[in-house]
C-alpha cells in the first residue's frame, strides 16, 4: 500500500471497502490533518468536505481504519492541519476524552498556487538635462593636462540608470592646502610627509590615493593667517599644475575681500588649463571671479549657503550679467556633515537636481560637495563622547572615515557630481560605492549566506 | 494619502464642531488628519453613526481610504515598545516628510550559547547616543535560526523575548518558525520569510498566529504574486523583501528593485506592492574581507537604503563606529523638513550660575544648542548661556550667512538683561565665530573671549581661561 494518499484515493478506498460508517472506534489524542504543497487535492473538494461535519466523523473513523490497515496515522494528522481543524470537531463524542468544548469553524484556506501577478515598473522621464562641464584641457585644447574630467549630462536621478544612462560618473577631488591646515589626526597621518609641500601633496593625492582631480586651497592668502600676496600664491598654482596631470580646482581662503584678487591671479597663471575657480559667492565680488573665468577659459564654482533661491540668483548673475558660458558653471549648495545639518544639505541638493531635471535653466548644472566638512563633526575626530550616558564611541580612527563616507554617499544619492574629500580610505570606499551603483563592478556574493551563518 | 487639503476631508465629517475628538472644530480635526496625528476613526460621532447607518459607514470607509498612507503601515511588537514601519506617502522628503524611521534590528543566532546571546541582546537594548536633546536607540532584535532545530530556536526566541524589544524571527524552515511562534506569537514578531518554496506553510503561520510576515523574492513578479496571494488569503501585514545582494551588480540590482517598488507603489498607485520594504545589510558579512571592511560595507548598504526607502533592516555589527553613522543618518533623513530644528532664543541658566560665572553664547540651531547645553550640564559647568536666534542655523553657517552678527548679539544682551545678572563683562563666543570677536567688542562694549571650536572642550578651556586674567 502506498504511504501517501490523495484525498481522492482516500475516497476510492472507502468505496472499495464499501465503508459507509464505522462504529465503536475512537481516536486518541488530537487529530490534525495537513496538506503539503503539491498535494493533488481540488480545493473545492476540501471546501465541500469542510462544510459537512459528518465527513469529519468519517475521517476520524477512517483514521482508525487506516491505523488498523497499518497506515501511518501521522499522515492523517498532517492532513487535518490544512483544514485548520482540531479534531475531533463537530458533535461532541462522548467516547473521546480529549474533546474540546468549542467547535472551531475552519477559517484558514491556503490556496494551491500563487496568484500570478505582473510587476509593471512606473516610468519616469524628465524633460531637462544637466549641463555637461569639462574640467582640464589637454595640449590639443590649449592646456597641459593628460586627462580631462567631464561631469553632468544626467537625465535621471543619480544612479537611476533604469530611467536613463548616466553619461559621467561622479568624480573625487582631494584637498591640498598651501599651508598646514587644522586636520583631524586620522586624516593628517596620511599627509604628514607632504604637509609643507603642496606640489608633493598633490602628487601623492593622485598617485597613491587615486584622486581624479586636485583642489588647491590657497589659504595662506587669508589676511588673518599669512596674508600672502596673490602673486606669490599664484606660484604655488604653477607648481601644482606641473606636479600633476589631472585637472585642478583652485580655492581661495574664504576671505570675501581678498578672494577675488587671489582667484583672478590664479586664473591668469592657469590660462588655458580650464581649472575651476572656487568660489564665487553672493556676498563677494562674484563679477570679478566670473570675468576672470570667462577671460581665461575656466569654470566657476557658484557657492551658496543651503538656499535654493540664492543658488538660482547667483547662477543667473553669473550667466546673464557676467555672460559665463553654460558649460562653465558648477554649483556648491553647501555640504553639512552627517549629524550636523546633512538633512538640509541632502534635501537642498535633491530639490536643486530635480528642478534641473524638470527643466529649470537656472539650476541644471553639476553639483560639487565639500565632503571634507564631515571631519568637523565631533563624532569623526573626538576621542570619545563627552556625554556620560552615551554608549562609548569606539576607536575614532574607524569613526572618522565612515563619517566622511556616509556624508558623501548620502549626497551622491542627491546628485553630487564632484566630491572634495581628504581621507584616502573614505575616497576609496566612496569610489567603490559609485562604481557599484553605476554597475561597473562584477563581483558577486551569496545573498543567502547570512540566513544561516554562525558569527 | 490621496488628499492634500483639510477641506477635502471636512466634507466627510459631521461638521457640528462638537469637540468630542478633542479639537474645537471639525476643520481643525481635518487638519490633524492631514498631519496624521489623528485618524478618521478618532471622530466619535462619525463612528457611532456609521454603526447604525450603512450610508455613513460607506462614507467613513471612503474617508479612511483617501486618508490612509500610500504605503501600508505595519506594526512589529506590541504595546509602547512596538515599532511602526512603512506608512510613507512621498518619494522625496521635501514633498512632505518621511514618517516612520527605518527600524533597525540587530541579530542574534540560536547556535550561540546563552551567555553570548545575553551579551548581544544587552548591547542592543542598552545602546544610546545623545543627539539633539534625546537619545538615539536601536529598535529590536532579529533571531536567526542557525541550528535548524525547532526546540533550540524556541528556547532562544523565548530568551530574547525577555528583553522586551520587538523581534524578527528568521528561518525559512516552517517547523522551526512554528515552534518559535507557539512561544512568542503574542509578542507580534515579524516572521522572515515566505519564499517561493515555503509560502504555503508561512501563509498558514501568518494566518494562524496573526503575525506580520515578510515575503521574499528577487523576481518582482514573484514578489508581487506572493504579496497578492497573502493579501487575498487574509494577511494584512506584509513586508516586501526584494533580496539584498551585498555587492557589485547584485547590489545595483537591489537598488533598482527597491526604487522601482516604492515608486510604483506611490506614483503608479500599485497597491499590491505598497508595503514596507525589508533590507538586510547583514548580507555584507558574506563577503571575503576583514571585519572592518565588512562592517563598513554593512554600514554603506544600510545608509544607501535609509536614504532610499528601506523601512526595516536586519544588521549584524554592534561596534559603535558602525552603528553611530546609521542611527544619525536615519535621524537626519527622517527629520520633518516642515519644522526647522531650532529652539527658543533667550537666556538659559546652567547649573544655577552665580554673578561671577561665565557667559557663553551659541545659536538656536537645535543641534548646536543641545550639544552645548549638554556639554555644560554634564561637565558641571556653572554658566549663563545666551541663545541667539540664527533662524535655526549652526554657528559656521550663520556666521557666514549673516544670521550671527554683532548687532544681533547686542540686542540679545539687552533683551535678556544679562548685564543685571552678572558682575563682569566677558562673553565667550564659539571658536567657529572667532572672526566676529572684534565686531562684537565694538558693538557691545563687552570683552570677547574666543572659546574652543567644539563645546566638548569648554571644560578644559575654562581651566585655562576662567576667571579671565586681565580685569
Amino acid at each position: 500500500m502506498a504511504e501517501k494518499f490523495t484525498l481522492e484515493e482516500f475516497f476510492n478506498l472507502l468505496k472499495k471497502y464499501n465503508v459507509e460508517e464505522l462504529e465503536g472506534v475512537r481516536i486518541e489524542g488530537d487529530l490534525e490533518i495537513e496538506i503539503e504543497p503539491g498535494a493533488a487535492v481540488d480545493p473545492n473538494t476540501i471546501n465541500a468536505l469542510l462544510a459537512l461535519t459528518q465527513y469529519v466523523n468519517l475521517i476520524q473513523e477512517f483514521g482508525k481504519f487506516l491505523y488498523h490497515a497499518n497506515m501511518a496515522l501521522t499522515y492523517l494528522q498532517r492532513l487535518s492541519q490544512a483544514f485548520g481543524i482540531q479534531l475531533p470537531v463537530a458533535a461532541p463524542q462522548p467516547q473521546v476524552p480529549e474533546v474540546k468544548p468549542t467547535v472551531e469553524v475552519p477559517k484558514i484556506k491556503i490556496p494551491e498556487k500563487l496568484k500570478e501577478a505582473k510587476f509593471e515598473p512606473y516610468k519616469v522621464e524628465y524633460p531637462g538635462k544637466i549641463e555637461e562641464v569639462t574640467l582640464g584641457a589637454t595640449r590639443a585644447e590649449g592646456g597641459t593636462r593628460e586627462v580631462t574630467i567631464t561631469v553632468g549630462g544626467e537625465r535621471s536621478l543619480a544612479f537611476y540608470t533604469f530611467d536613463a544612462e548616466m553619461p559621467h560618473l561622479p568624480v573625487i577631488a582631494i584637498d591640498v592646502f598651501d599651508r598646514r591646515p587644522m586636520l583631524a589626526k586620522a586624516v593628517r597621518e596620511h599627509y604628514e610627509d607632504v604637509l609643507d609641500d603642496p606640489a608633493e601633496w598633490a602628487r601623492k593625492a593622485v598617485r597613491e590615493f587615486g584622486a581624479d582631480l586636485v583642489t588647491l586651497h590657497l589659504i595662506s592668502t587669508d589676511p588673518l593667517l599669512d596674508d600672502r600676496p596673490a602673486s606669490e600664491a599664484a606660484k604655488t598654482v604653477e607648481e601644482v599644475l606641473q606636479a600633476v596631470k589631472v585637472p585642478l580646482i583652485i580655492g581661495g581662503s574664504g576671505n570675501k575681500e581678498k578672494d577675488p584678487e587671489v582667484l583672478e591671479k590664479a586664473a591668469e597663471v592657469a590660462e588655458g588649463e580650464r581649472v575651476m575657480l572656487a568660489s564665487a559667492t553672493l556676498d563677494m565680488d562674484w563679477e570679478r571671479i566670473g570675468n576672470a573665468a570667462k577671460k581665461y577659459g575656466h569654470v566657476v564654482l557658484s557657492w551658496t549657503q543651503m538656499d535654493i533661491n540664492n543658488q538660482k540668483t547667483l547662477n543667473r548673475y553669473l550667466l546673464k550679467r557676467v555672460g559665463l558660458p553654460r558649460d562653465s558653471l558648477i554649483m556648491d549648495p553647501t555640504t553639512a556633515a552627517l549629524g550636523y545639518g546633512l538633512d538640509y544639505a541632502f534635501t537642498n541638493m535633491e530639490r536643486i537636481r530635480i528642478s534641473g531635471l524638470r527643466g529649470d535653466q537656472d539650476l541644471n548644472f553639476p553639483i560639487s560637495s565639500g565632503t571634507t566638512n564631515a571631519w568637523g563633526a565631533r563624532e569623526a575626530w573626538m576621542k570619545d563622547s563627552p556625554i556620560e550616558e552615551d554608549t562609548p564611541w569606539g576607536p575614532r580612527e574607524l569613526r572618522g572615515p565612515i563619517w566622511e563616507i556616509v556624508t558623501g554617499l548620502t549626497l551622491a544619492l542627491a546628485g553630487v557630481d564632484i566630491f572634495m574629500m581628504m581621507h584616502p580610505g573614505a575616497v576609496a570606499v566612496l569610489k567603490e560605492i559609485i562604481n557599484t551603483l553605476a554597475g561597473k563592478i562584477a563581483e558577486k556574493a551569496d545573498e543567502n549566506a547570512w540566513l544561516t551563518m554562525e558569527g | 494619502m490621496k488628499v492634500k487639503s483639510p477641506l477635502e476631508i471636512y466634507r466627510y465629517l459631521p461638521q457640528t464642531n462638537c469637540g468630542e475628538c478633542g479639537y474645537d472644530t471639525c476643520m481643525s480635526f481635518a487638519a490633524q488628519i492631514i498631519e496624521r496625528t489623528v485618524k478618521p476613526t478618532d471622530c466619535p460621532p462619525l463612528v457611532k453613526e456609521a454603526e447604525k447607518n450603512p450610508k455613513v459607514k460607506k462614507k467613513l470607509e471612503e474617508l479612511i481610504e483617501i486618508t490612509s498612507p500610500e504605503v501600508k503601515e505595519v506594526i512589529i511588537g506590541k504595546g509602547d515598545k512596538a515599532v511602526k514601519i512603512g506608512g510613507e506617502d512621498v518619494l522625496h522628503r521635501h514633498e512632505l516628510t518621511f514618517f516612520n524611521p527605518t527600524a533597525l534590528f540587530y541579530d542574534v543566532w540560536d547556535t550561540l550559547d546563552d551567555k553570548e546571546i545575553d551579551e548581544r541582546c544587552s548591547k542592543v537594548v542598552e545602546y544610546r547616543k545623545f543627539y539633539v536633546g534625546e537619545f538615539l536607540t536601536l529598535d529590536g532584535i532579529a533571531v536567526r535560526c542557525t541550528s535548524n532545530d525547532p526546540k533550540r530556536f524556541r528556547e532562544v526566541v523565548k530568551r530574547v523575548a525577555g528583553y522586551g524589544k520587538p523581534m524578527i524571527l528568521v528561518s525559512l524552515n516552517p517547523e522551526c518558525m512554528r515552534a518559535a511562534l507557539e512561544e512568542v506569537a503574542e509578542e507580534r514578531p515579524l516572521i522572515y520569510a515566505a519564499t517561493e518554496d515555503n509560502w504555503r506553510e508561512f501563509l498558514e503561520l501568518a494566518l494562524e498566529f496573526k503575525v506580520p510576515v515578510v515575503v521574499r523574492s528577487k523576481d518582482l513578479n514573484k514578489l508581487k504574486s506572493l504579496a497578492v496571494t497573502f493579501k487575498e488569503a487574509g494577511v494584512e501585514d506584509i513586508v516586501l523583501d526584494p533580496v539584498t545582494e551585498p555587492v557589485g551588480e547584485g547590489l545595483k540590482g537591489t537598488f533598482e528593485r527597491v526604487i522601482q517598488l516604492r515608486r510604483t507603489a506611490i506614483l503608479g498607485e500599485d497597491k499590491d506592492v505598497a508595503y514596507p520594504i525589508m533590507i538586510t545589510p547583514i548580507a555584507a558579512w558574506a563577503l571575503e574581507a576583514d571585519e572592518v571592511s565588512k562592517a563598513y560595507w554593512e554600514t554603506v548598504i544600510a545608509s544607501i537604503f535609509i536614504v532610499k526607502y528601506g523601512d526595516v533592516m536586519i544588521l549584524h555589527c554592534l561596534e559603535p563606529y558602525a552603528i553611530m553613522p546609521i542611527v544619525t543618518l536615519r535621524y537626519n533623513i527622517y527629520t520633518d523638513p516642515r519644522t526647522p530644528v531650532q529652539v527658543e532664543p533667550g537666556l538659559r541658566e546652567i547649573n544655577n550660575p552665580s554673578p561671577d560665572d561665565p557667559v557663553f553664547i551659541t545659536t538656536n540651531f537645535a543641534l548646536t544648542y543641545y550639544t552645548v547645553e549638554s556639554d555644560l550640564t554634564s561637565g558641571n559647568i556653572k554658566g549663563w548661556l545666551l541663545v541667539l536666534d540664527t533662524e535655526g542655523l549652526g554657528v559656521e553657517v550663520s556666521v557666514a550667512g549673516g544670521q550671527f552678527t554683532a548687532a544681533k548679539v547686542k540686542d540679545l544682551i539687552k533683551e535678556t538683561k544679562i548685564e543685571e545678572k552678572v558682575n563682569h563683562r566677558y562673553l565667550i563666543i564659539p571658536g567657529l565665530a572667532a572672526r566676529l570677536q572684534g565686531a562684537i567688542e565694538d558693538e557691545t562694549g563687552w570683552k570677547v573671549l574666543v572659546g574652543p571650536m567644539d563645546s566638548g572642550r569648554i571644560k578644559g578651556w575654562l581651566e585655562q581661561h576662567w576667571p579671565p586674567k586681565e580685569k
